[in-house]
């Protein structure tokens, strides 16, 4: 008998990481084919809409910067407005560390690279669920998550670039990214504390969505975790 | 677009670069030293932070309408967040999402 049929924690960790991505294969197939037709559309030879894909790895991100491109912006600007966008990651990469800190260090560098918007919010949703989880089975659990985002995400970019057919309008494809983000959020709602949180990130949001790249979400996002953190304390205070 | 090769090559690995070190920051900078207790209260709520302020503008102006309210787009979402708050699972939340944003464009053609 071999070892290797046995099903270890660690192995369905990994399993039900693969299965609580999967959904998001669905955003994958035509947003990083959209990335593909777009990069090529604005001059990208095929070796550097790739390597935009593989080494930022983060949609939003990516679509800002070519955006930017498109328009000769200074380098600098391209490069500050993008890295904007994406400094939220910081974020998650604090909230993180509570679960993985005490991983080897070339273990948190891998999650650190896979680190974006839908492996975090499914890994910290689960790691929240099940404080149990050793290191290990939260480290499989999110390589999990990411084995069937990131290879689409790269797969389709390349195909995108290759067939550079656009999507049609009609497929209200601009719209899926907002149900995604909507669907991953609306289930970790559970307290007053979180509807509160979320409340304020929206208001915050939409009065400083004129502020230049990104800067109008992270304040929005600071005064949300205030906002949560402070709601949880008073009723704590109230409960006792 | 007027950069040259290696100012495109520049931008990208730059960008690459600099995206890591964010999402490497706080887990590989702290690792398994003890954070205070009123941070791990603040780092809770990032999802539901983040999230919702980065999608309310794309609710309410949507790109693809040139920023004008849409109400089919609207009904998508309040759909979306009310099946994943009643359900507590993601795909179920997209899959009624989607339907609901499709049913309700093919109703507005029609009329």
């Amino acid at each position: 008998m071999t070892t290797s049929t046995v099903k270890t924690p660690t192995k369905s960790a990994y399993w039900a990481g693969v299965r609580g991505g999967a959904p998001f294969i669905l955003m994958a197939v035509p947003f990083a084919t959209l990335f593909g037709v777009i990069a090529t559309d604005a001059g990208l030879t095929l070796a550097q809409a790739m390597g935009f894909t593989v080494l930022v790895i983060a949609g939003a991100a990516q679509f800002a910067a070519l955006q930017l491109m498109v328009e000769n912006a200074s380098i600098a600007f391209v490069l500050l407005a993008a890295l904007a966008v994406n400094l939220r990651m910081a974020m998650y990469s604090a909230s993180l560390v509570p679960y993985l800190g005490a991983a080897p260090l070339w273990q948190r560098a891998c999650i650190a690279y896979l680190n974006f918007d839908q492996t975090y919010i499914t890994a910290i949703a689960r790691y929240e669920a099940r404080p149990e989880m050793t290191i290990a089975e939260r480290i499989a659990f999110f390589l999990g998550v990411a084995t069937p985002i990131a290879p689409t995400w790269f797969g389709m970019t390349y195909v995108g670039i290759v067939a550079g057919q656009a999507i049609p309008d009609a497929w209200a494809l601009d719209f899926i990214l907002p149900i995604m983000f909507l669907a991953m959020v609306a289930p970790m709602l559970k307290s007053m504390a979180h509807m509160a949180a979320a409340a304020v990130s929206v208001s915050v949001g939409l009065l400083l969505v004129n502020l230049p790249a990104g800067t109008g979400l992270l304040i929005a996002a600071a005064s949300a975790m205030l906002t949560g953190a402070l709601v949880e304390v008073w009723m704590e205070r109230r409960a006792r | 677009m007027t950069y040259s090769t290696a100012e495109i090559w520049a931008i990208i690995v730059i960008m690459g670069v600099g995206t890591f070190l964010i999402r490497f920051s706080f887990l590989g900078l702290i690792g398994d030293r003890p954070m205070p207790a009123f941070v791990l209260r603040l780092l809770r709520y990032t999802p539901v932070a983040v999230l919702p302020g980065m999608v309310a503008p794309l609710v309410l102006w949507p790109g693809a309408t040139d920023g004008q309210f849409d109400p089919v787009r609207m009904l998508a979402a309040i759909a979306t967040v009310a099946i994943g708050v009643w359900t507590r699972n993601v795909l179920w939340a997209i899959l009624g999402g989607a339907a609901t944003l499709y049913a309700a464009m093919g109703v507005t053609a029609l009329l």
